[in-house]
């Protein structure tokens, strides 16, 4: 039954070169576990797009009851957490992966870089990867203003503070993500909502579409 | 796909001596047990991701989100602190040789520094080797970055008592009933309660808050008379008339909610 479907849209749209090309290759011995233990160094790659899924999921349903207003966001938090079924968990999930993906990347780049994976032809992946790695920073740092409480408050004034202090673009750079140049409150909650919830998150998938197309493009990097 | 019979490689690594434009090898010139990533390798991720998942999940039963109570841009007392990972940065900006007039050394130029370095990595360590210990200066760059990040985090954490800041700071939900003094209960609520349960039922170090509280109005009476929990019994001064009007002002507040 699978096999005739598959047919049948293979038949008019040609899908089997994609198929190969994402799942129809060989995983070589250096990089299995199953034969050399010492490889599970090369899971935390893996586990971080793991995690990141976990994430863009979580933070989907956080958002069906999350109010990016000042009055409510506290309120909506506080209700999610302690009256919604399982909001504590949905939320736990996205503020304990928010730690764990971080620390995932974190291994995952020191595996690349102590076996010096990112030399040619892989310089351009290694370029990419840190950069997945600063929007992931990024998006810690937005995504800690919105719950409103008061370590969310101060930390961002400090945020914006040290922004503040970058020479040149500082003042606006400051105002950019604030909404006004001094006072933080409703209008800097929106614009962090806003740059959370949509303007990293299409960053990051960019970042990892391309991640991803050369990482098959150009396969693992041999044993050392 | 040609055969790795006749190749030259430099080094340790598999780049070919003779400069060419780089084809991927096919999976299967790599030496020993190759597996079929599709189904046979997926399974064994899938069943790590599993394992990884239940752990997750525990970790976020045992150990829930936690919130503070609602920004209060007037607290002063508040010690403000980022989240774990910037910790380090924020630790730096704390030393004299990075703050106050040398602000942009700590805060652009250090950083700006190791992050930039770390993002042209590939460009500075140029070497064919990629074995760590034959490269030894890029090594120990990195271990250097590692070990100074990890001893910032440190510093900067373990000088916060992370106990009583979460204790401080609790969320609490801003009480949103009014309390209607002129209702007739409210004189007897003044007389017997009103010291440990707070002028506005919210509470104190010696007694719950009265909002939200599911009673009715006869076993609030008996609570008053017999008291409950750590409650001492006899709190109640008054005629049963006012025992009445006291239990139903506290129903009354709770109805608001």
């Amino acid at each position: 039954m699978l096999q005739r479907m598959y047919d049948w849209i293979d038949e008019r749209v040609d899908i089997t070169p994609l198929w190969r090309d994402i799942a129809d290759h060989e995983v070589p011995e250096h990089v299995n576990p199953a034969h050399h233990f010492s490889a599970f160094v090369y899971c935390f790659g893996g586990l971080t797009f793991f995690v990141t899924v976990i994430q863009v999921l979580s933070g989907m349903f956080l958002t069906m009851y999350y109010v990016p207003d000042i009055e409510n966001a506290w309120r909506s938090v506080y209700y999610l957490q302690t009256e919604v079924a399982h909001g504590q968990i949905v939320r736990g999930m996205h503020h304990w992966g928010a730690s764990v993906v971080i620390v995932m990347l974190f291994l995952h780049t020191l595996r690349v870089f102590f076996q010096g994976a990112y030399k040619k032809p892989r310089e351009l992946n290694w370029m990419v990867g840190v950069l997945i790695f600063f929007v992931m920073l990024a998006l810690g740092l937005t995504g800690y203003l919105l719950p409103w409480d008061n370590k969310a408050y101060f930390a961002t004034v400090v945020t914006l503070q040290i922004a503040e202090g970058v020479p040149l673009i500082g003042e606006m750079a400051k105002t950019l993500l604030n909404g006004d140049p001094s006072i933080v409150g409703a209008q800097t909650l929106a614009r962090f909502f806003a740059i959370h919830v949509f303007f990293l998150p299409a960053a990051l998938f960019v970042l990892m579409g391309i991640h991803f197309i050369m990482i098959r493009k150009q396969g693992i990097s041999g044993p050392l | 796909m040609k055969k790795g019979k006749g190749m030259k490689f430099v080094g340790d690594s598999r780049i070919p001596a003779d400069k060419q434009k780089f084809i991927p090898k096919d999976y299967s010139e790599y030496p020993g047990r190759t597996e079929a990533f599709w189904p046979n390798f997926l399974l064994k991720e899938w069943l790590v991701g599993a394992v990884f998942l239940v752990g997750f999940l525990c970790l976020t039963v045992a150990h829930p989100a936690p919130l503070e109570k609602l920004a209060d841009p007037t607290d002063t007392a508040y010690l403000p602190l980022p989240d774990w990972y910037f910790l380090f940065l924020y630790q730096l900006l704390k030393y004299k040789f990075a703050s106050g007039a040398f602000f942009v050394l700590g805060a652009i130029i250090i950083p700006g520094l190791a992050f930039g370095a770390l993002f042209l990595a590939p460009f500075l360590d140029r070497g064919e080797e990629r074995r760590p210990h034959k490269r030894p200066v890029t090594t120990s760059l990195m271990l250097l970055g590692f070990i100074a990040v990890f001893w910032l985090t440190y510093e900067a954490a373990a000088h916060v008592d992370w106990e009583a800041k979460a204790e401080n700071n609790k969320p609490e939900l801003p009480s949103s009933v009014e309390i209607d003094t002129s209702h007739p209960g409210y004189a007897a609520y003044e007389n017997s309660c009103l010291q440990c349960h707070g002028g506005e039922l919210e509470g104190g170090p010696a007694a719950p808050t009265l909002i939200g509280v599911e009673y009715g109005v006869d076993e609030i009476k008996d609570i008053a008379v017999n008291g409950i929990g750590q409650m001492p019994a006899d709190q109640f001064q008054g005629t049963e008339e006012e025992l009445q009007q006291l239990a139903e002002f506290i129903v009354s507040v709770n109805e608001q909610e």
